[in-house]
């Protein structure tokens, strides 16, 4: 094994000047030649660690530049930087377009509703899961709940496009129950795709979810509830009065990052489950982009769009994180 | 602790117990159809009424789908692309994140502040696919490894898990005469099989689920991973195409969406099969992530 004297331990000598009283030029150097000697010592380490940074400037930097191309016109043929720079034109093309009120609209639907109805749901099924008694039947549901989260979207979109068809699952089901006359052919009408949006997310990621606060819910300390318990609470009370509060700092937590990403209107989803004719209701942010920009060929046009959506993100992010704060103390930075 | 039963809880338990099966069999009950359709017959099967078995068993659905040749090109596809993805992002974040954990790296702090960034902000998909066709990867293979080998956020709970492993292992090998390199593929790796393998199941995942990088980066049909193909054959509804590349022996009772629903449980199995030992791993690194995120 090759080997030099100095790759023994790393040595432990923190190099604080301001430790040493006045340091002379010749003590500088002494520390300088302590340094380098330090770094050659973990060259190894060194250049691991620099094959990182080089992956992560090449795939994380080089994009974070080229987000400028929402303020330049870009053209396919030219670099970057000699496109001209035409300012805020394209943002005053889309707050001026049609498409903006109706790709606001679809976004802003589909994410609030997301928020509001997805959000709680995995919370209510985990303190209901949480008081089912056999720990075995409690790990079986557990198993099954999250199965669909493994799944792909196109998977999933392949059996409800068969099951929304005008001859699927749910129109036989809805025409034997009377519920319906005729068949609807639900993905090609607008009025539906929001609701098949949310109840196909929440099915697929419900128990998924309800992990994160299944183990909160595990960390409550067994005292509290049989203290409640000779007080003579009873089950719903324990929910309400133990658990829930127990878990709050969790909720906040999960609901600053959901309202984040309240503009990320799971793409992949809607990307599947989208088609022509529920377009008017289909067409969210990320949807716009990846038209726009790949299939149209108008690359700064959809990065403005992009920008526009991100800012808009990273400001609900901080006053998401300001409200829960000052309502209970709880945070993310 | 010793308690009876009120009535009010056995009511309770009752209704729980039988909302949580609902709710069991309305996530799986789907996943069921699809899987009683594609092992019964296709002609058949158009009729519908096919719910809980199949009326008319039958696996030429599963053999067109191995006769395809454009689907087993496709999933050749994605086995290559899943298993070549996963040792590749292991071994480069691990080995990253190796060196990023030591204590007294120089530029330590520097570079975890430079990974922390990008948990928070991304060029976003145009500035990606720029780059992606800068560095001449559209139709390349190389296109599912690379923009993939690493991640920010494993590195963040490899590195928790380095943290904890105790110094005197490395210390001993390091007296042993041992290099970083060594130490971290004959060490560090070997004690972190649990961590490794959170890791390599969730990539593994993401590697055979996606479809997107195939949607946008590939044209070549040799190329597309099967869940690109299956998009376009779900989305764009394209199965006629699926029914084309089906040899002329087998297809007298297959239909398009018979074979469609076949590949989509070949799709799917791979996944239910890892699923119980992924179950073992992902809850642990679920909540690592969580925290530190």
């Amino acid at each position: 094994m090759q080997n030099t004297p100095q790759a023994g331990a790393l040595p432990d000598i923190s190099i604080d000047p301001a430790a040493k009283p006045g340091p002379s030029p010749e003590d500088k150097r002494q520390a300088r030649k302590q340094w380098l000697k330090k770094l050659y010592s973990q060259r190894h380490l060194q250049i691991m660690a620099l094959l990182g940074v080089a992956w992560m400037f090449v795939f994380n930097y080089i994009p974070m530049y080229g987000i400028i191309i929402a303020f330049k016109e870009f053209n396919i043929i030219k670099s970057i930087s000699e496109a001209p720079w035409v300012g805020l034109d394209h943002f005053r093309e889309f707050f001026s377009n049609d498409d903006f009120a109706v790709v606001m609209k679809n976004t802003l639907g589909i994410s609030l509703l997301k928020l509001f109805i997805g959000f709680p749901l995995p919370i209510i099924f985990a303190l209901f899961l949480n008081e089912v008694r056999s720990v075995r039947y409690k790990r079986t549901i557990q198993t099954i709940s999250y199965l669909p989260h493994f799944l792909s979207w196109v998977i999933l979109g392949g059996i409800l496009i068969t099951w929304l068809s005008d001859v699927g699952v749910i129109n036989k089901l809805l025409l034997t129950l009377n519920l319906i006359n005729e068949p609807i052919t639900y993905l090609a009408e607008p009025q539906y795709f929001w609701g098949i949006v949310i109840a196909s997310d929440i099915w697929k990621e419900l128990g998924w979810s309800a992990i994160i606060y299944l183990a909160a819910i595990a960390s409550v300390s067994p005292e509290m509830y049989e203290a409640a318990t000779i007080d003579g609470a009873g089950r719903f009370q324990k929910m309400w009065y133990i658990t829930l509060p127990s878990i709050k700092a969790t909720i906040s937590i999960l609901f600053i990052l959901a309202i984040g990403g309240v503009l990320n209107s799971n793409f992949d989803q809607i990307l599947v489950l989208r088609n022509p004719l529920n377009e008017s209701a289909s067409n969210v942010i990320d949807i716009f982009v990846y038209h726009t920009g790949l299939q149209n060929g108008r690359y700064s046009y959809a990065q403005a769009v992009a920008l526009f959506k991100s800012v808009i993100a990273i400001i609900l992010l901080l006053i998401a994180n300001r409200v829960t704060k000052k309502l209970n103390d709880t945070s993310l930075f | 602790m010793f308690k009876r039963k009120t009535k009010g809880e056995a009511v309770f338990d009752l209704f729980n117990n039988f909302g949580m099966l609902i709710v069991c069999f309305i996530t799986i009950y789907p996943i069921w159809y699809v899987l009683v359709n594609a092992f019964n017959e296709g002609q058949d099967a158009m009729r519908g009424g096919i719910y809980w078995w199949p009326r008319v068993f039958s696996l030429e659905n599963f053999e067109a789908v191995f006769q395809s040749s454009g689907i087993m090109t496709a999933m050749g596809v994605t086995v290559a692309k899943t298993v070549i993805g996963v040792v590749v992002h292991v071994l480069f974040t691990a080995m990253v994140a190796y060196a990023f954990s030591r204590r007294g790296l120089i530029f330590g702090k520097f570079y975890i502040l430079m990974g922390t960034v990008t948990l928070f902000f991304g060029g976003g998909l145009i500035p990606t696919y720029l780059l992606i066709r800068d560095l001449n990867m559209l139709d390349s293979f190389m296109v599912y490894i690379i923009p993939a080998m690493f991640s920010f956020f494993d590195l963040i709970i490899f590195m928790t898990f380095f943290r904890d492993i105790p110094d005197g292992l490395e210390e001993a090998a390091r007296i042993d005469g041992a290099n970083d390199w060594s130490i971290f593929f004959r060490v560090v790796l070997p004690v972190s099989m649990p961590v490794v393998a959170t890791i390599a199941l969730f990539h593994g995942v993401y590697q055979w689920n996606d479809y997107f990088t195939g949607v946008i980066y590939i044209n070549n049909a040799d190329l597309q991973p099967i869940q690109t193909y299956l998009y376009k054959v779900v989305a764009q509804s394209s199965s006629n195409q699926m029914m084309a590349q089906v040899p002329g022996g087998v297809a007298k009772t297959v239909t398009s969406q018979s074979i469609k629903l076949a590949t989509m449980v070949v799709t799917t199995l791979p996944i239910v099969f890892v699923y119980p030992f992924l179950q073992r791993y992902f809850v642990k690194g679920m909540m690592i992530g969580s925290i530190k995120g």
